[in-house]
């Protein structure tokens, strides 16, 4: 399916971000099925990377933990396979960094990970002008690879960068590193808004949301929320980790649902995601 | 989104960074490339190369050296006399001039050895600028007196204590500082890698390494080298060096890398020395020879000289060794420590365990080659920063 799905069912969609492999294989299994089955829309699932350069502490130490304990990217994608296994029928998305793709083979890991039921990937590191390899090799296997735009991403970049992105576009809420942040930054909307005059795809933001209320507000302005170091916390030191990771998912969606559904203002097309182009994905 | 100047060597180089990296890389890709147009940026360069940094550095007639080695005579081309005691100034000033250029307030720069950080330290001072340099906590141990030179100098030294602690962790920290302050900051980075337009720009402000020592070698010893070796960290003392050479077929072009303990030993930061663990790869936003296990996660590496202590080399380095134009071997520790300790004896100069290692190389090779024959090294750095290194190794207060 293509990573799109995730968005368009008339309210934003909630990505939560768990690393695989932390704290160990089992557990992350059981926490992404939580989130998945407490409503989750789609998924995004870390392979870790010994020198993950865009992201904050949180998610630098779940990775750390998780290549101490043996995760190879191999055996990340046996766990998007185990995933499908146990049910979990929301999009997948994979996130990592470039070297340990290339060090896999990019083609073939793009074609294993489709195999394994992947429907895209966020490689934070291969921004488009370095990314024709992996786009056709996406193109070939049918999966969607994602791009992203930072607030300082200049006017003449906004349009190529979202017209090559394929799922959604991901907007870093702020220039930084992934991390939870006491408030979302001012110009958010401003951002969002520039990017929406420019695209019908949807729009995902990630970096630094971590409470309901956070989710809440970027859901009245994008498609999506992504929540990362703020559901790794939730887990973290929890004696059950895909109960609190069940519940951290349930509070920001309740948080979301309780703030009151964006009505689309004219001035800002393309907010309606059911009218974003993104071709179908192939059958796999 | 085409960059302003070629972005590759070869295949190697490009820019694999952040989405949040682009714009500041275009403006500094535009920025660089505008001052290097600007006679007045050249010329205020220059003025402060001749009358702050002390160039040019000299080239000196190694003749004990030669003569224990045996064959060809050797010269040293005297980086560690140059203000704040290695190459690195060249470039440090040269960034730090530009960020001013760009009015840019705040620098931030990773060190290895510390040297870099020190030539960063000294060029905001003299500039007037705010800097920040991010250190391995592994590597501030053994590089200490770096540390108190830089905090002298009024810089803030911030431990770096993720991963391995050395300079790769420290580069992370860096360019996560840049990525979250990037609107009033100037990442100097120290070495002629990282993504676009680092290895051409730092080598733009090193290649004056190789234009003296082109001019002084034929002066003193009357005809071109047969070989230039450098270390190779990073590479940009040796792509400084080298630059100058590239069209004179008849001089070789020979890389050191750390050979650290040796290569089945695995610890070692030989990227192109290792058959089981170099390969290409993409490290701190740029293709090129990477050590890294079979999953792509990088090597923790090991040298005695924390200045070679990376798991990545710059990525013009990886295209001269492709097309055959220079090549790269390596020496160990244990080398580079004998060849420390022949310097200082025979010569009188401490040279940077990271320069020790081509010295260790360029004795190995005038051995091999006629009295007439000629060998350039790059004596990258001076070696007091190194002596609490060395006088452990060495297992004694005093080497006997």
């Amino acid at each position: 399916m293509s990573v799109s799905s995730a968005f368009g069912k008339g309210r934003p969609a909630l990505m939560p971000y768990f690393t695989l492999g932390y704290p160990d294989d089992e557990t992350s299994l059981d926490v992404v099925a939580a989130c998945a089955a407490a409503g989750a829309d789609a998924l995004e699932l870390g392979i870790p990377f010994s020198d993950p350069l865009a992201d904050g502490p949180t998610i630098q130490h779940s990775t750390q933990v998780a290549l101490q304990h043996g995760m190879t990217t191999r055996r990340c994608l046996d766990a998007v396979a185990e995933l499908r296994r146990r049910g979990v029928r929301v999009p997948l998305v994979l996130m990592g960094y470039l070297n340990p793709i290339l060090a896999y083979g990019l083609d073939a890991f793009v074609a294993d990970a489709a195999r394994a039921g992947a429907d895209g990937f966020i490689v934070p590191d291969l921004p488009p002008d370095e990314a024709g390899e992996m786009q056709a090799a996406c193109r070939h296997h049918g999966l969607d690879l994602v791009f992203l735009l930072a607030p300082n991403s200049p006017p003449d970049r906004m349009r190529p960068v979202t017209e090559q992105s394929r799922g959604f576009v991901y907007l870093v809420s702020v220039t930084g590193v992934t991390g939870a942040r006491e408030r979302l930054p001012a110009h958010l909307e401003a951002f969002v808004r520039r990017v929406r005059a420019v695209t019908d795809k949807p729009l995902a933001v990630g970096f630094g949301i971590s409470t309901p209320q956070q989710a809440a507000a970027v859901g009245r302005l994008a498609d999506g929320v992504i929540v990362g170091s703020a559901l790794i916390r939730a887990v973290e030191g929890s004696p059950r980790p895909a109960e609190a990771a069940a519940a951290f998912v349930q509070s920001m969606k309740t948080g979301m649902k309780a703030s009151p559904p964006p009505s689309s203002p004219p001035e800002v097309p393309g907010k309606n995601a059911a009218r974003q182009t993104d071709a179908p994905a192939a059958p796999k | 989104m085409n960059t302003l100047l070629p972005s590759r060597f070869g295949r190697y180089g490009g820019q694999y960074v952040p989405e949040t990296l682009i714009p500041p890389l275009r403006e500094l890709e535009a920025a660089f490339a505008a001052a290097q147009d600007d006679p007045a940026f050249r010329q205020e360069l220059d003025a402060l190369l001749a009358t702050y940094v002390g160039r040019p550095t000299p080239l000196t007639h190694a003749a004990r050296l030669s003569a224990h080695c045996g064959g060809a005579r050797i010269y040293l081309k005297r980086e560690d006399l140059a203000h704040s005691g290695a190459h690195k100034i060249n470039n440090a000033l040269g960034q730090a001039l530009l960020a001013k250029r760009m009015g840019k307030r705040r620098v931030i720069a990773e060190t290895g050895a510390g040297q870099h950080g020190v030539a960063t330290a000294t060029a905001c001072a003299l500039l007037g600028l705010d800097c920040v340099v991010y250190m391995g906590a592994v590597d501030m141990q053994r590089q200490a007196p770096n540390v108190q030179r830089m905090r002298l100098l009024g810089a803030e030294v911030r431990a770096v204590e993720s991963g391995t602690q050395t300079l790769k962790d420290a580069i992370n920290e860096a360019i996560r500082d840049w990525v979250t302050h990037v609107a009033d900051t100037y990442y100097l980075l120290g070495s002629a890698l990282g993504p676009h337009p680092y290895p051409t720009m730092v080598r733009a402000f090193q290649a004056v390494i190789g234009r003296e020592a082109r001019a002084q070698i034929l002066r003193q010893a009357g005809r071109l080298p047969d070989l230039a070796v450098a270390c190779v960290g990073g590479g940009s003392n040796a792509i400084g060096l080298f630059h100058a050479f590239l069209a004179d077929e008849s001089v070789r072009l020979l890389g050191v890398e750390a050979g650290g303990l040796g290569i089945p030993s695995g610890r070692h930061a030989a990227r192109f020395g290792d058959p089981q663990r170099a390969r290409p790869g993409v490290l701190h936003g740029c293709y090129t020879w990477v050590l890294q296990d079979a999953d792509g996660q990088i090597a923790a590496t090991h040298s005695i000289s924390a200045g070679l202590d990376y798991a990545a080399v710059g990525p013009e380095h990886a295209l001269l060794r492709e097309t055959g134009r220079a090549a790269y071997t390596h020496v160990t520790d244990a080398e580079a420590l004998e060849a420390f300790t022949l310097l200082s004896r025979l010569e009188g100069i401490l040279p940077a365990l990271e320069s020790a290692h081509a010295v260790a190389e360029a004795c190995k090779q005038a051995a091999a080659l006629p009295p007439e024959a000629v060998v350039l090294v790059n004596l990258s750095g001076r070696g007091d920063k190194d002596l609490d290194t060395v006088l452990h190794a060495l297992g004694k207060e005093t080497p006997a």
